[in-house]
């Protein structure tokens, strides 16, 4: 007996999905529910989150200061003194 | 004394066994052990972006990041010759990292609250998208989401968009900014994450969870202005 799965539920299961730790059978529910959902909703809230996650993912390009990057060098040699 | 790569240590039967490390990386640490500026260099070039993201997300400002930063390679500096490779390198970097990062954000916890946001239980999309109680169709969207993919590529990820991101990261409560970092930034697996943070797997899950929530709703919001 499954309550029923609606919109706003099935947005806060949305990571559990996405993550793979959903069992089998709620997973199977999961999908139906994105086929079914009127508009497609869920389908295209599902879609936002993996596009939300690759925009993020888009951050990692962002390089170090070069100020920092000689503050470390300065570190690095004033340790190595005998 | 360092061991030679591929000979077992005696005696250490009891110890954990040693991470499976790639012999670049393990090239790499004996020569930071000799003091070799290359390697450092190398060290700083390869981790030391991703530690100043992951730093940012304990501390309220780039300025303080950037010494939190410092600080750890400092840390990694004094502490080198005492890394025997029970962990990876990178594990390693990170967990001094963690532990400069939280002595710093506690010492400027006072001075430097973040925003508040809500309740930290409460539902993740607003209420009012869902059509309520006195509806046919109670809890089904009243205003459904558009895809993103109708949104231009170059749009996407452009700069102004990858900048909203970052500030609706900086703008989350700490633990959550540095699960997304860790694991949407930088890639890293949840058990790595967990491992770093000290969380179990479904709490990773949760912060995870209501900071993608927060970064594609304000994505939405941002992505739908024409």
């Amino acid at each position: 007996m499954y309550p029923d799965l609606d919109c706003r539920a099935l947005v806060e299961t949305v990571t559990d999905y996405l993550e793979g730790t959903m069992p089998a059978r709620e997973r199977a529910r999961f999908e139906g529910h994105l086929l079914t959902c009127l508009g497609f909703g869920c389908a295209n809230y599902v879609e936002q989150m993996r596009l939300t996650i690759r925009v993020t993912g888009a951050l990692r390009g962002d390089s170090l200061p070069s100020g920092l990057r000689e503050g470390l060098l300065v570190a690095f040699r004033g340790s190595q003194k005998p | 004394m360092l061991a030679t790569v591929d000979a077992p240590r005696a005696g250490e039967q009891n110890l954990p066994p040693l991470a499976p490390q790639p012999t670049s990386e393990l090239r790499l640490v004996h020569r930071l052990q000799d003091g070799d500026e290359a390697a450092f260099v190398e060290v700083v070039e390869r981790y030391g972006a991703p530690m100043l993201r992951l730093a940012r997300s304990y501390v309220s400002s780039r300025a303080v990041a950037e010494e939190v930063v410092q600080d750890a390679f400092l840390g990694v500096l004094t502490g080198i010759d005492r890394f025997e490779g029970r962990s990876s390198l990178k594990t390693w970097l990170f967990r001094i990292l963690t532990n400069c990062a939280k002595t710093r954000g506690v010492r400027e916890a006072r001075s430097a609250p973040f925003s508040a946001l809500g309740d930290p239980d409460g539902p993740t999309v607003d209420p009012d998208r869902f059509l309520d109680a006195s509806h046919r169709s109670a809890g089904h969207w009243a205003t459904p989401p558009r895809r993103f993919d109708a949104v231009p590529e170059e749009r996407l990820l452009a700069g102004e968009t990858r900048e909203l991101v970052a500030k609706t990261i900086a703008a989350l409560p700490p633990t959550q900014r540095a699960v997304i970092v860790l694991r949407d930034v930088e890639g890293w697996d949840a058990p790595g994450v967990c491992d770093l943070l000290g969380l179990s797997e479904a709490n990773q899950r949760v912060l995870l969870h209501r900071a993608r929530a927060r970064v594609r709703g304000d994505l939405e919001v941002y992505l739908s202005a024409a």
